[in-house]
């Protein structure tokens, strides 16, 4: 029992010891945090968020940092448990004393946070995409992406254009499956669209041909939409592809990277879906605002990373820049002063579209963040 | 009709060879060990992620999937001789642990030798699907299910017409008496790893032009895998067969005629189904317990 | 033979108490607290688990499962029905024990990696349950909870949750020892030594073992609910198989059939991912390492093994 004793007192000593350490320096840095799901089933979301974090904080030091203060950036990979989440969040505000928060890659993990944050009043943006984050609003918090509601709007008006009104949905059974789903059922009313067949795939199923063929025997289906995130919307498109179904395929904002056509080959010919403007940075008209900072942020990740930029990616760079932005216009990092920036956040042109941000919108998106891409010879095609 | 029962089962079938072809790495060792290899799916992601990166890299491809099942040999060997073997004597459950050390570990690696993105591999006979009475089946698929009888009919004949063979099935029968007849069994043991790393890497680079792989893809794998074993009889590599396949189907016909949403909880509930009736597995051997 | 063994017990409770009554004068701000009390949750699980595990030779792959169904009972009554949270969660466990009745008749029959497989089916069938009624459940995204409310007094802030959580330990370990060193306790050392063996002796082997899953899914529960409400927002993930592996690995690393073993497994393998997070992509290789490790080196777990060590410097006088 004596070395049980010794073991707590010494493991407690180094946990002190080693959580405390780097406290203080001289000259005050503006502390950051983050806490992101780098690993785990959302890790091809975190990782790319957590790149571009640390690549613009690297490259802003370089150039002495904001407003005369090098900027600390901690971050924390809480593997997509919304649990581990919380107590991240809980020890960037209790251990790390951060002025500010980005992160949440799920909105699981997001929500989870947000039970710790907004009673510590520290200001949070989080890069996940369900509605339910600043709606009701709150607060401290403000997201950086689109929500699934406005893909699922954005999809079910290009269809309605097209005169569809009998849609099959497939979807994924995690979050931002789910949630997509969820939404899509709510709007599709409001496009007079109906949803006639409605099926759902585990994101590692290894083959969705039954879920498609259940559809394809569907009677009356004239589209099918798929939402989901990984390598289960590339199964999905090949599986449509092989029982030969030819109606019109839409995808969500989530396969908007060049790695869903790669997996998916040929069988993405012809696939719809809502996408940033960032992916289709060389074709959007040169009038269009946004076309500087996407070429710009594009160029800037892939010359450093040598991989495709992800709109992810541009969440946490849209993130980043507006608390950078509310601080300077702070003119310190009082948690209080720089909320209230936040909210103020106005005509911002980011990678996800135009940033106006209101006491009763902390998320500041319109529709017209959302262009439609077809996907032609395996590229992006924007269509609208 | 029948074109969709049939598609069901086909669908069915894709997916139950690559369980069944996971199933069979479980078993082997489960024969010669009587441990349970938490890792035996990242044996299978070993070998998907290997050969897709050397044929990224222009490595052609059988010479690059030769290249991956050696390196997962390497990594079975390795698993057995510096972390099962140390281990011999210690109860069953300290030795799953060490198991699925080892697979946190290897998952771990694989992050950073490799990367978090999918990989693929273009399948080995183009993607034209095959026609069969209305239904469709891709020719990947059939290299699965070919594959996966190869592996059974080289290990029949491994084990019942090759000395070694024999050797490690009279060890899985009884260790003490196996030792003094002067069979090594930490060869024995040594073997059975390297061999289900061989499976597993086989099971993985046929499989990633369907499924894709990435630094996880073990996981569900491994828990699939894990359940084709158990349902099937431990140790019996053809009740792994029949319980990948059997998982595989039933879940296909689960989200063709009841519910997508349920169809995992479908293929739970008759497996929990067939253990209150056989004990053992459908194959499985009926044990006696040891005073 | 009843002062042999009741020594060490108190002694080993008095430890405990004055470890926790201790720690968190070296806590600096409340994060420790929240670690510290997600130490404590699982360390109350474990010690129920470690019944099943260590005493009574029973792998269980599903008690994440009993985790979430306490704790989406409780959410569920408390914010969908208006139920006070004592109750809810008194009502929960009392039905995850009759499930665990229920389910154990035909599986506690199944043995060793059989019984693992048949649990692991139970667990994430309750997970994806969870996951799939989001009418009730929020679905993956989660849903919130209230805050723990009893006789008009909230349980809030870490500090107040580190001690009830402290508090609960105790009172769990207390009834683990007293379990173990009952009667039945001695029956269920014989089932795990041998169950044909314990029954020629005339131990109903199938009632105990029935006994401690039940028990240790009731612990799973009434945790599962404390920690809905203390989080505040609960997701399906925590009943996913990842976390029934995890509480095994709890258990068996600590030591198995060692109660405070299974608490020093629960509470090194709580901070590890504190500790490890320095490592960053690192993360996953170093704490898989250091599970392969423990095991090689440590076979019986940790805290056997210490006690082991602790003996032979004595110079064998003492027994672990």
């Amino acid at each position: 029992m004596r070395a049980f004793v010794k073991w707590g007192v010494a493991a407690l000593a180094a946990m002190t010891a080693g959580l405390g350490a780097g406290a203080a320096p001289a000259a005050e840095p503006v502390k950051i945090g983050a806490f992101l799901s780098v690993t785990g089933p959302a890790s091809f979301l975190g990782e790319p968020e957590k790149k571009t974090l640390e690549m613009y904080v690297g490259r802003l030091n370089k150039e002495g940092g904001v407003e005369g203060r090098k900027i600390e950036l901690v971050i924390y990979d809480d593997a997509g448990a919304p649990d581990k989440a919380a107590t991240f969040a809980k020890r960037l505000i209790q251990n790390d004393g951060v002025d500010l928060i980005i992160g949440g890659t799920t909105t699981g993990t997001s929500m989870a946070a947000i039970k710790v944050i907004e009673p510590a009043a520290v200001p949070f943006i989080s890069l996940a995409g369900g509605i339910d984050i600043v709606e009701p609003v709150k607060k401290w918090v403000f997201k950086t992406p689109h929500t699934d509601r406005m893909a699922a709007e954005k999809v079910f008006a290009d269809m309605k254009k097209r005169g569809i009104t009998k849609v099959a949905m497939i979807s994924e059974d995690a979050g931002f499956g789910k949630s997509g789903h969820d939404q899509s059922l709510k709007v599709a009313p409001l496009y007079g669209i109906e949803i006639v067949a409605d099926e759902v795939y585990s994101p590692k199923d290894p083959d969705v041909t039954a879920q498609l063929t259940k559809i394809k025997n569907t009677p009356g289906v004239q589209a099918v939409f798929n939402f989901g995130f990984g390598q289960g919307p590339a199964i999905v498109t090949k599986n449509f592809k092989q029982i030969g179904m030819s109606v019109p395929f839409y995808q969500s904002h989530g396969v908007a990277s060049k790695k869903y056509i790669e997996l998916s080959g040929d069988a993405s010919e012809g696939v719809r879906l809502p996408a940033a403007g960032l992916v289709v940075a060389e074709q959007l008209p040169a009038t269009d605002p946004q076309k500087p900072v996407v070429t710009a942020f594009k160029k800037d990740y892939e010359t450093a990373f040598k991989s495709e930029v992800s709109t992810f990616a541009g969440h946490a760079y849209d993130g980043l820049q507006m608390a950078l932005a509310a601080i300077k216009r702070a003119g310190s990092t009082d948690k209080a002063k720089v909320r209230d920036e936040i909210e103020k956040t106005s005509g911002y042109v980011g990678t996800g579209g135009l940033v106006s941000m209101s006491p009763t919108d902390h998320m500041g998106l319109s529709h017209a963040a959302f262009h439609m891409v077809e996907i032609r010879k395996g590229d992006w095609l924007l269509s609208d | 009709m029948f074109a969709e029962f049939l598609q069901y089962i086909l669908a069915g079938l894709t997916s139950g060879a690559i369980y069944a072809l996971a199933g069979l790495g479980f078993a082997i060792i489960y024969n010669a060990s009587h441990v349970i290899n938490f890792a035996q799916g990242e044996f299978i992601m070993i070998g998907g992620m290997a050969t897709s990166t050397l044929v990224a890299a222009g490595v052609p491809l059988p010479l690059a999937a030769v290249l991956a099942v050696l390196v997962t040999m390497a990594v079975g060997m390795a698993l057995e001789k510096f972390a099962v073997e140390p281990a011999r004597g210690a109860e069953v459950v300290t030795i799953i642990i060490i198991t699925i050390g080892a697979s946190i570990f290897l998952r771990g690696a694989a992050q950073i030798i490799w990367d978090k993105e999918f990989h693929s591999l273009p399948a080995f006979s183009g993607e034209t699907p095959i026609l069969v009475l209305g239904a469709t089946l891709m020719p990947q698929s059939v290299w699965v299910v070919a594959v996966a009888m190869v592996i059974i009919a080289a290990l029949w004949w491994f084990f019942n017409r090759t000395l070694f063979g024999k050797a490690m099935l009279a060890v899985s029968f009884n260790r003490e008496a196996a030792q003094l007849m002067g069979i090594g069994v930490k060869k024995v043991l040594l073997v059975s790893f390297a061999l289900s790393a061989l499976l597993g890497a086989a099971g993985g680079i046929v499989m990633t032009p369907i499924t894709f792989t990435n630094y996880e893809a073990g996981i569900m794998l491994g828990l699939k895998g894990f359940s084709a074993a158990v349902l099937g009889g431990l140790g019996n590599g053809m009740g792994a067969i029949v319980g990948g396949l059997t998982v595989g189907i039933a879940e296909a016909l689960a989200a063709g005629y009841l519910s997508s949403a349920y169809k995992d909880a479908i293929a739970f509930v008759i497996i929990l189904f067939v253990l209150f009736f056989m004990p053992s597995g459908l194959f499985g051997k009926k044990g006696t317990d040891r005073v | 033979m009843n002062t042999a063994l009741r020594t060490p017990r108190v002694a080993g409770l008095g430890a405990l108490a004055l470890v926790l009554a201790l720690a968190p004068l070296s806590f600096p701000n409340a994060y420790f607290y929240d670690v510290a009390v997600n130490a404590l949750f699982n360390a109350i699980v474990c010690v129920g688990l470690n019944l099943l595990i260590g005493y009574g030779g029973q792998i269980s792959l599903g008690h994440a499962g009993f985790f979430a169904l306490g704790a989406y009972g409780s959410a569920i009554l408390t914010t969908r029905f208006g139920l006070p949270p004592l109750a809810a969660m008194l009502a929960s466990a009392a039905a995850v024990g009759l499930l665990a009745f229920a389910v154990g008749r035909p599986i506690l029959r199944l043995k060793g990696h059989y019984l693992a497989m048949a649990t692991l089916g139970i667990g994430i069938i309750i997970h994806i349950v969870l996951k799939t009624e989001s009418w009730l459940t929020g679905g993956p995204d989660g849903m919130g909870v209230d805050p723990f409310r009893v006789a008009g007094l909230e349980v809030a802030g870490d500090r107040m949750w580190y001690w009830v959580a402290a508090a609960l330990l105790l009172l769990a370990v207390w009834v683990a020892l007293n379990l173990i060193d009952s009667p039945l306790g001695r029956a269920l050392r014989a089932v795990h030594g041998s169950e044909t063996g314990a029954e020629v002796v005339g131990v109903d082997t199938g009632r105990y073992k029935m006994l401690v899953f039940v028990v240790s899914a009731v612990f799973a529960s009434l945790v599962g609910s404390l920690f809905a409400h203390k989080n505040g927002f609960i997701t399906p993930d925590i009943g996913s198989f990842f976390r029934s592996i995890e509480l095994v690995t709890m258990v068996v690393l600590g030591g198995m059939a060692s109660t405070f073993g299974a608490v020093l497994g629960a509470f090194i393998l709580t901070l590890l991912p504190q500790l490890l997070a320095a490592f960053e992509d690192y993360e996953a290789m170093v704490l898989g390492a250091i599970m392969m490790g423990t095991m090689i080196f440590m076979p019986k777990g940790l805290l056997p093994s210490l006690a082991l060590l602790l003996a032979r410097r004595k110079g064998g006088e003492a027994r672990p």
